[in-house]
């Protein structure tokens, strides 16, 4: 080991040499101005090429009698250096935080719409939902062309060429009266196309846009959307189709939610039935004498949603479905009505208008 | 259908309950209440007077009588009256002081015109019986003064309105109500129908039926010495107001007044007008009739007539012929009643435009057993009313028609409702409805003649649950087959939606209905497939005939609209079909057969006739796209904002897009991009046309994007691939190409990254220049190209290597060469 003695080299291990050393250090720690300095300081005087450093590097030529007492010495410097450090690091962050953040301070209250925002359409996104409740219920999707053979609109449908319920339906037609062709004005002839192109059972829903010759006012517009559902299987019951949509409402409308079906008339089903919804604001109370009045349900109590039914047979046998094995049931209402009831839409016109005052509250999902 | 309760009430034992817990009985049973309107309950203190003296008083601007009118007190009331149509004897409604009228209105005793009038003399519509206030409201002489008028006239009422669907044609008749409350409420009633009619042999007019498929069943019947002056009695002119029938004649009322009471449409004609035997017959192509409104129609084959031998003379169930209508003089009448075809008189109804009180009925379904008994009804009331004398005979030509027979097991109703109600509750239910029913597991149920809707065991099934009470039915939840959730193309229309709602779009949903305005204004050649649009035949508006064939007219309309409202940054965007006529397509679909389901071959027969209905996406947006505030300048929307919306659009497909420059109507020549799926067209986007920006009224500067998401098709990989995440330093290269400033900086992009070598992790754009600098006609391209490997560091060759592999492909394909070199 003694071999590589050179006494020469050790010049910094000299007690004043080091002295000095730490001397430098101590000042330069004091003479930081912010934290930056420091940390170039602290790189000069505590890192790998710093005096103390190439100091502490001597100890190995020392003799090794000399070795404990130097590397003590070269200890007792670097931790003065490395205390005026940390001092000087948390009085300078401290500074800092008294003074330049202070500085920097900015109003966060200022608005920052550099992008303008988007929106759904709210029909869109409550066609969603209400698809999404049956799917959950293990239904799929149904679509269906709009502008569709009037066999899939009407005949299919049970409705004769001179049924009454034709010239109910306000057709717009396609090219000439006798094409054969229409826009659709409801969403069952979905019923009809799923019961062609799926094997049994069905269980679809086809919320759709239809189309009928009504001038747009505040309760009607000629386009407007439906939702369709559809289920076909062995032993299906009116109680089925009850427990369904009573289902539904409670999905929609929060628990507790029924409905309630009063007869009616559709000749693609048969029983028929409308169907009312219990009122969720109120849950039926405005409908008792002296109660605070409800305006979702004009005090009635109940809300006129849709209708349903069993599926005609005649309707089943038009698909080549065999009514003596199969039943099923079928349910349908207005998209723009639920909506007009479910979030206070007072006008027609405003879901039609594209106006971006009345889409922007809506955002992603109703 | 509006229903006096009295009227009903006289045919059923209808207990003391209100009208509104009537009306919900019937809303059960399927005749829905429209609304409830109450009569005469705010009229008190209106007596019957007679009036004594009058005496003119002429110092006013108008006619006013002082009159003595006795009204069964010690002393006549003395009361000042505005009208004229009264004479010293008359008998007339006085409404003495403290009386109240329909509305609240209170009468007093008050100073008028300088005399004490003490009461009032009222009009009809004072009572709120009419419209008429045309003059005082004359009683029959015979009225007892001083009765109470609202209890004479039977003015406190409820009607009901109810809202009759098709298959009830049998509950527009106060008769068809009365039995439906007489079921509900499990009481006995009476039929207006069930009366004694005396046999004869005799026919009252000759008559016959040449076409048994157009009328089954003709009935006529005549009286003589009808007195045409004779007024119709004041409760009948009461209840065909309450049932919304404006009281006309005594003849025509009657007629009216059996068909609301029975639901059999009559009609009268005039004796003395008619020639020779009537025959029910099919139109001959060229016969016209001029019909009571005036108008002179000309004939459809399919219109079911009545005709003697002068020619048509009524048009049946919708309106009679002016030659042979009774008038104020007709003294001879002679009453029909029929039984017509429902689709014929649909098709006549629509055909003619003519919806009246018959063809509702008719339509819906009339009872086949009810012309003789309602024409009977009818000549009665004339004999009774009108002091006419029945003349003795009846005509009734009839076709026969077999019963409609139904076989239907006895569990049928339990199996469609989920309910157990047991044999013998359907079997009741059913005879309640009218049906003839025998059997035991298998019921053999013949409908009433009044029910020709009932003829599947499904009707017969829904009689049984309504009158059991849909209340009854249970909510059982079925169990559906686990299904597969949504599609893929569902799922990305939704993703398209939440994405570009995302960067900025409001959803729009503008109706599809576009004119040849909206083709032109978007600058499209003559020859462009977009003019290929479906024609309505009913089109809301003329000016807007044709289905779109684009997106953008509808959304254009609509960002107008905001911007005209008010707002200036304005970024939109639609999903929804278009509809794009096949060349060459049927133009008719065929009416397949419903007795069976249709073969594949039959349903594509009718697809091949509809036009394809593509589902499109597409965005406008004008004003700024980032706004000016206090951080600075804002940055005008641009061409470059629409093609990113469709690289939005791409992105949630999971593809990429590759963009052409195009020139593609409505956009700018120079700033439209053909937006590619490899070699597949799925779109395009820029900025629209000047022409077109004024053809609309656009901000300028407006654009547009609009694609065909199935074009898009599905990413190459099927699913997403995981990329490896490379753990190695990053090598990043600046290079600056020079290029002519005619090439497309994507075709630069392209070929600096094939290049670039499997090292390449990407290429980005970050400056371009055009200057002095590099020369007349050129530009600078400056990219930043990054290197990196999987499983190790680069070397300083390796990167050198790569980089020159990238910019010698970028020359060799497009003619760049390196800045400085």
């Amino acid at each position: 080991m003694t071999s590589h003695y050179d006494p020469v080299e050790v010049t910094p291990l000299h007690a004043d040499e080091l002295a000095r050393t730490v001397d430098d250090a101590l000042a330069a720690v004091a003479a930081a101005k912010d934290l930056d300095d420091l940390k170039q300081v602290r790189l000069a005087h505590a890192g790998d090429r710093s005096p103390i450093a190439l100091a502490n590097r001597e100890i190995g030529a020392l003799p090794p009698a000399a070795r404990a007492e130097a590397g003590k010495r070269i200890g007792a410097a670097r931790k003065a250096i490395n205390e005026a450090l940390a001092a000087r690091h948390d009085e300078l962050e401290r500074e800092r935080d008294e003074r330049v953040l202070v500085e920097e301070r900015v109003d966060v209250t200022l608005p920052w719409d550099v992008r303008p925002r988007g929106a759904r359409h709210p029909l869109t996104t409550l066609a969603e939902r209400i698809g999404d409740a049956f799917v959950a219920m293990g239904y799929e999707i149904a679509e269906g062309p709009e502008l569709e053979g009037e066999w899939f609109n009407f005949d299919a449908l049970n409705i004769a060429p001179d049924h009454p319920a034709r010239s109910e339906h306000d057709t717009f037609f396609v090219g000439s009266a006798d094409s054969g062709r229409v826009l659709r004005t409801q969403t069952s002839p979905v019923q009809i196309r799923a019961l062609l192109d799926r094997s049994l059972p069905v269980y679809v829903v086809s919320p759709g846009k239809v189309f009928r010759t009504d001038e747009l006012d505040a309760t009607h517009t000629p386009v407007f959307h439906q939702v369709e559902g559809l289920a076909v299987d062995e032993g299906l019951t009116m109680a089925h189709l009850k427990g369904t949509l009573d289902r539904f409402a409670e999905v929609m409308f929060g628990e507790g939610i029924s409905t309630r079906f009063r007869p009616n008339y559709f000749p693609f089903t048969e029983p028929s039935a409308e169907m009312d919804l219990r009122c969720f604001v109120c849950r039926g109370a405005s409908a008792s004498p002296g109660a605070p009045p409800c305006r979702t349900c004009k005090s009635e109590g109940w809300i006129e949603w849709g209708g349903c039914g069993m599926v005609n047979p005649r309707v089943l046998i038009a698909c080549g479905v065999d009514p003596s094995r199969y039943s099923g049931f079928a349910f349908g209402m207005g998209i723009e009505r639920t909506l007009m009831f479910r979030h206070n839409v007072e006008d027609m016109r405003d879901m039609v208008e594209g106006d971006v005052r009345f889409t922007l509250p809506f955002g992603m999902e109703v | 259908m509006k229903v006096p309760l009295s009227w009903v009430r006289e045919y059923v034992d209808l207990p003391a309950a209100a009208a509104h817990e009537v009306a919900e009985r019937l809303t059960a049973a399927g005749l829905k209440l429209e609304s409830i309107e109450s009569f005469g309950y705010d009229i008190t203190n209106v007596v019957v007077g007679r009036v004594l003296t009058v005496e003119e008083l002429s110092e006013f601007k108008k006619p006013i009588r002082y009159c003595s009118v006795e009204v069964g007190e010690a002393e006549p009331r003395w009361v000042i009256c505005g009208a004229t149509n009264f004479v010293p004897g008359d008998v007339v409604p006085v409404a003495l002081p403290g009386a109240t009228l329909p509305g609240g209105f209170a009468v007093g005793s008050r100073k008028t015109y300088g005399r004490i009038s003490d009461g009032m003399i009222c009009s009809a519509r004072e009572l709120g019986i009419g419209e008429d206030h045309s003059g005082i409201l004359i009683l029959p002489a015979d009225t007892p003064i001083g009765a109470d008028v609202v209890e004479l006239l039977g003015l406190r009422d409820d009607v009901l309105e109810l809202e009759v669907t098709p298959d009830r044609g049998y509950a527009l008749s106060v008769r068809g109500v009365a039995r439906e409350l007489a079921t509900s409420y499990g009481v006995p009633w009476r039929d207006p129908a069930d009366v004694e009619i005396p046999a004869t042999a005799e026919e009252s007019y000759p008559a016959s039926i040449a076409d048994p498929t157009g009328c089954d069943r003709f009935v006529l019947r005549r009286v003589d010495g009808f007195d045409p002056k004779r007024p119709t009695p004041m409760w009948m002119q009461v209840r065909l107001t309450r049932a919304g029938v404006r009281p006309v004649s005594l003849a025509v009322d009657v007629t009216n007044y059996v068909m609301i009471e029975l639901g059999q449409p009559l009609h009268a004609f005039d004796w003395s007008r008619l020639s020779g035997p009537i025959t029910v017959r099919r139109a001959r192509t060229g016969e016209k009739l001029e019909t009571i409104d005036h108008v002179v129609r000309v004939l459809d084959e399919g219109d079911i007539l009545i005709t003697d031998e002068s020619g048509p003379i009524s048009l049946a169930a919708t309106m009679g012929g002016v030659d042979t209508e009774i008038s104020d003089v007709s003294t001879e009448l002679v009453i029909e009643a029929a039984h017509f075809s429902a689709t014929a008189v649909a098709r006549m109804s629509r055909r003619h435009g003519l919806v009246s009180e018959a063809s509702r009925r008719f339509e819906r379904g009339v009872d086949r057993e009810l012309p003789p008994i309602a024409s009977w009804r009818a000549v009665r009331l004339l004999a009774e009313l009108g002091d006419a004398v029945v003349v003795p005979g009846v005509t009734d030509v009839s076709a026969s028609a077999p019963p409609t027979v139904i076989t239907m097991p006895a569990d049928h109703p339990d199996r469609v409702a989920g309910v157990a109600y047991g044999r013998e509750t359907v079997v009741r239910r059913l005879a309640d409805v009218g049906c003839a029913v025998s059997g035991e597991d298998v019921l053999t149920v013949t409908p009433p003649t009044w029910r020709p809707d009932l003829t599947d065991p499904n009707d017969l099934a829904e009689e049984v649950i309504r009158l059991e009470g849909y209340d009854r039915i249970p909510s059982v939840l079925p169990h559906a087959p686990a299904g597969a959730g949504l599609t893929e193309p569902q799922r990305l229309r939704r993703r398209i939606g939440r994405a570009l709602a995302g960067a900025g779009y409001s959803e729009v949903l503008a109706y599809p209905f576009v004119g040849e305005r909206d083709l032109d204004a978007l600058q499209l050649p003559a020859d462009d497939p977009r003019r290929v649009a479906v024609r309505l035949l009913n089109p809301l508006s003329e000016d807007e005939p044709f289905l779109r064939t684009s997106l953008l007219p509808g959304l254009l309309k609509t960002l107008v609209r905001n911007v005209g409202r008010g707002f200036h940054d304005v970024a939109l965007f639609e999903t929804g079909l278009v509809y794009r006529p096949r060349p060459g397509a049927p133009e008719r679909a065929p009416i397949l057969s419903v007795d069976r389901g249709p073969t594949p071959e039959e349903v594509a027969s009718v697809d091949a006739a509809l036009p394809d209905q593509p589902f499109r996406v597409a965005v406008v947006l004008c004003g700024e796209a980032e706004r000016s505030g206090w951080w600075g300048s804002g940055r005008q929307v641009s061409w470059s904002d629409a093609v990113e919306a469709a690289r939005i659009v791409a992105r949630e497909a999971g593809v990429e897009l590759e963009v052409r420059a195009d020139e593609h109507a409505p956009w700018h020549p120079g700033r439209c991009a053909a937006l590619y799926r490899g070699d597949v067209l799925v779109g395009h986007a820029g900025e629209l046309h000047p022409r077109v920006v004024e053809a609309y009224g656009l901000p300028p500067r407006t654009c547009a994007m609009e694609l065909e998401p199935e074009r898009l098709g599905a990413r190459a990989e099927g699913v997403a691939q995981a990329p490896r995440v490379s753990p190695y330093p990053v090598a990043i290269q600046d290079v600056a190409l020079v290029v002519p400033a005619e090439t497309p900086v994507a075709a630069v992009a392209a070929a600096l990254a094939e290049g670039a070598g499997e090292l390449l992790e990407s290429v980005r754009l970050f400056d371009v220049y055009t200057g002095e600098q590099v020369g007349e006609g050129n530009k600078s391209l400056a990219y930043t190209v990054r290197f990196r490997a999987l499983d190790r560091t680069l070397t300083a060759e390796e990167i050198t290597a790569a980089r020159d592999g990238a910019i010698a492909r970028a020359a060799e394909l497009t003619g760049a060469r390196l800045r400085g070199a």
